[in-house]
């Protein structure tokens, strides 16, 4: 213990001579004034709902319970804003509008989705503000990466995460688990397009034969007819890029009509504690998007907490993510001593942030070692593709077949 | 067999559709109240089952018994003292019907606003009877069968009572023509208040049936208004049997096309659906009020 606290008396040190200057701290505000637009109601609110807005308020609690952010051995109160977008991106360029000229805030947190990050995207970026960007899929990262300057990512691209599921395929088939027919449904949005075209290119590249693909209307909930049509193809394995409400009609239909593919894997909404609780045992094997280990001791604990505050757990996916954004925030105020913009930007790309999913740096303002695939593991989502994520499992299969 | 298949999804389909169009269809047809906030009181009652499941294990079967009079009750009183100033001030149908419209979009955001204090935006799913009944080969949930039951239940019911009581009567003749009815002694105020509370009854059942298969939140009413909206113009405005069956032609259409075409192309139909019929028909499948 000794030990460690000399490290961290060190690693203090080194920040403060490295990072404040003298006066620094005379520089900071009375107060720290923090806001964020976000889909309380609209299409989006299910996801908002899921995975940002109960970190966004659990840390709210947290700082108002300490006081403040302590900055220097001091504590700055903070002041936060909120307001709803209503799923609406020009609702939301607007709130962030406001909350930058009007309440004057030091810090936007992001709203939830890849459309709304995308809408919020060039007035963050042209005010200087860092933008955090946890819940967005897109495959113009890397563009938007080297435009914005102050964008930060903790998710990977579409294609990364389609990708992802091939190769895990291709791995199994390697084993001899799997054989080649493989069918495909994506939501007809652009998450959905871009994730199958990603998929599609990729397991033909890896020789699989798609006897199934096709993509349906954003809002879908029933696939009866669809699950039929795709069980008497077969294939080995189904794969959706999907939504939330369409991946729970989804499983929950697969039973109903006794399709018992190999592998099943649903896309968004798989690691969310309703799908648990809809398809309780049925859970176990599905596969689905992302999977952030719940097994570090501090992940537990945010879990728990995360229960305890909301009567509802936590995502397995993007929520612990969200929450360890906040602390990187708050963390690199702390190192800089300064709520300029331009400096905690630049001390964000290279710090190295203690948060609820362990030890955290950003590579060339990425952070990508969360799993790309997880599966429903005893009650858990648990990582387990690529080999190299964080906490990964080996893969169950094949998928035990649908409970009645 | 696929075809077997596609029809028997699409005819439990259908019943959903049918089901929540019907209330709709009431209320529209009758009490001539343009109810916006219809997909939100439906929600609004899919809510109040989940509560009660979730919470108290009430079983939705007995929701099924006791939200819709509950529903009857509030709908009467909000007829009476929400809408009866706009039906005493409107100098004609169409007024009334532009009128409704307000309110009703303004009880919409009243409506999702206290869903949303309650329960929060998350989507809520839970399951209920969603053990699997083979039909004729084809594998079918018992909550759908049960909604598609409910649907042509209700839809039988209603028919008797509009054809067969004298109170049905009385208010196929308000929707017919409100003055030609007081001429003959009906109390159209409270004939247009029977009809907008029963609507409001249908829409209970539907809401409690509906959260057994689907995965909600506060947000989706908007959804089971327009369907709604789409059933009951297809069918013609007023027709209960219009409902019925416009509802079931969509169903199938869409199982149809998901198993034949392509799943992306239900929506499409849909409307390609109800585009041409309104260009053949302008008054829907069943012309005429309450008929």
């Amino acid at each position: 213990m000794k030990h460690k606290n000399f490290k961290t008396w060190l690693l203090a040190v080194v920040a403060v001579l490295g990072c404040a200057s003298p006066g620094r701290a005379q520089d900071l505000p009375q107060e720290i004034r923090i806001g964020w637009a976000i889909s309380r109601t609209g299409s989006y609110a299910g996801g908002a709902s899921t995975t940002v807005i109960p970190n966004y308020e659990m840390w709210k609690a947290d700082l108002e319970k300490a006081g403040g952010l302590e900055v220097g051995g001091k504590k700055i109160p903070v002041k936060f804003f909120e307001y709803d977008d209503r799923s609406s991106s020009e609702e939301a360029v607007r709130a962030v509008e406001r909350l930058i000229s009007h309440d004057k805030v030091d810090f936007v947190l992001p709203p939830w989705g890849t459309a709304m990050n995308l809408a919020v995207g060039p007035i963050l970026d042209r005010y200087g503000y860092p933008h955090l960007a946890t819940t967005m899929i897109s495959d113009r990262m890397p563009e938007l990466r080297d435009r914005w300057q102050n964008i930060f990512f903790f998710t990977l691209t579409s294609s990364d995460y389609a990708k992802g599921v091939v190769d895990l395929l291709s791995k199994m088939r390697t084993e001899g688990q799997i054989q080649g027919k493989v069918a495909v449904v994506n939501v007809a949005d652009q998450f959905g397009i871009e994730m199958v075209k990603a998929g599609r290119e990729a397991l033909v590249k890896a020789g699989f034969q798609l006897v199934y693909e096709s993509s349906y209307p954003m809002g879908t909930q029933e696939f009866q007819s669809t699950l039929s049509e795709v069980k008497r193809r077969q294939p080995d394995v189904f794969l959706a890029f999907s939504y939330p409400p369409d991946t729970l009609a989804l499983n929950d239909q697969a039973r109903a009509v006794g399709f018992n593919p190999k592998v099943f894997y649903t896309a968004i909404g798989t690691a969310f504690p309703v799908f648990k609780e809809r398809l309780g045992a049925n859970a176990q094997g599905v596969l689905g998007l992302g999977g952030v280990s719940a097994e570090l001791p501090v992940t537990r604990a945010y879990r728990e907490r995360h229960r305890q505050m909301f009567k509802q757990e936590a995502d397995y996916n993007g929520s612990a993510v969200t929450y360890a954004t906040l602390q990187v925030l708050a963390q690199a105020i702390a190192h800089t001593r300064s709520v300029d913009r331009k400096t905690v930007s630049l001390d964000i790309r290279t710090g190295v942030f203690d948060t609820v999913i362990g030890k955290f740096r950003l590579k060339n303002r990425i952070w990508s070692e969360a799993s790309l695939v997880g599966q429903w593991q005893d009650g858990v989502f648990q990582p387990v593709a690529p080999d190299q994520a964080i906490g990964v499992k080996p893969i169950h299969t094949p998928k035990p077949p649908w409970k009645p | 067999m696929p075809l077997l298949d596609a029809l028997l999804n699409g005819l439990t389909l259908g019943g959903m559709y049918a089901l929540i169009a019907m209330g709709l269809g009431l209320q529209y047809g009758v009490a001539r109240i343009m109810n916006l906030a219809y997909g939100q009181f439906l929600i609004a009652s899919a809510f109040a089952a989940f509560w009660l499941f979730a919470r108290h294990g009430l079983s939705p079967l007995l929701s099924l018994l006791l939200l819709p009079p509950l529903a009857f009750a509030c709908n009467w009183l909000l007829y009476r003292i929400l809408l009866m100033p706009l039906v005493r001030r409107a100098k004609s149908r169409s007024a009334l019907e532009v009128d409704s419209i307000l309110l009703s979009f303004g009880l919409l955001f009243v409506i999702e606003g206290l869903v949303l204090a309650l329960f929060g935006g998350n989507y809520v799913n839970y399951a209920y009877l969603g053990q699997v009944v083979v039909v004729l080969g084809t594998p079918l949930a018992l909550n759908r069968l049960l909604a598609l039951g409910f649907a042509l239940l209700l839809g039988s019911l209603l028919y008797a009572f509009l054809h067969r009581s004298r109170y049905g009567t009385a208010l196929r003749a308000v929707s017919v023509s409100p003055q030609a009815a007081q001429l003959v002694a009906i109390d159209v105020r409270a004939a247009a208040a029977m009809a907008f509370a029963l609507g409001g009854t249908m829409v209970a059942a539907s809401g409690v049936l509906v959260s057994m298969f689907l995965t909600f939140n506060v947000s989706m009413g908007v959804v089971f208004t327009m369907k709604a909206l789409i059933v009951v113009i297809m069918g013609g405005v007023g027709s209960l049997a219009g409902c019925l069956v416009a509802g079931l032609v969509l169903g199938l259409t869409e199982s149809l096309v998901a198993t034949f075409i392509a799943p992306g192309l239900t929506l499409v139909a849909t409307f390609a659906l109800f585009l041409g019929l309104l260009m053949l028909r302008p008054t829907g499948l069943f012309k005429g009020a309450a008929a």
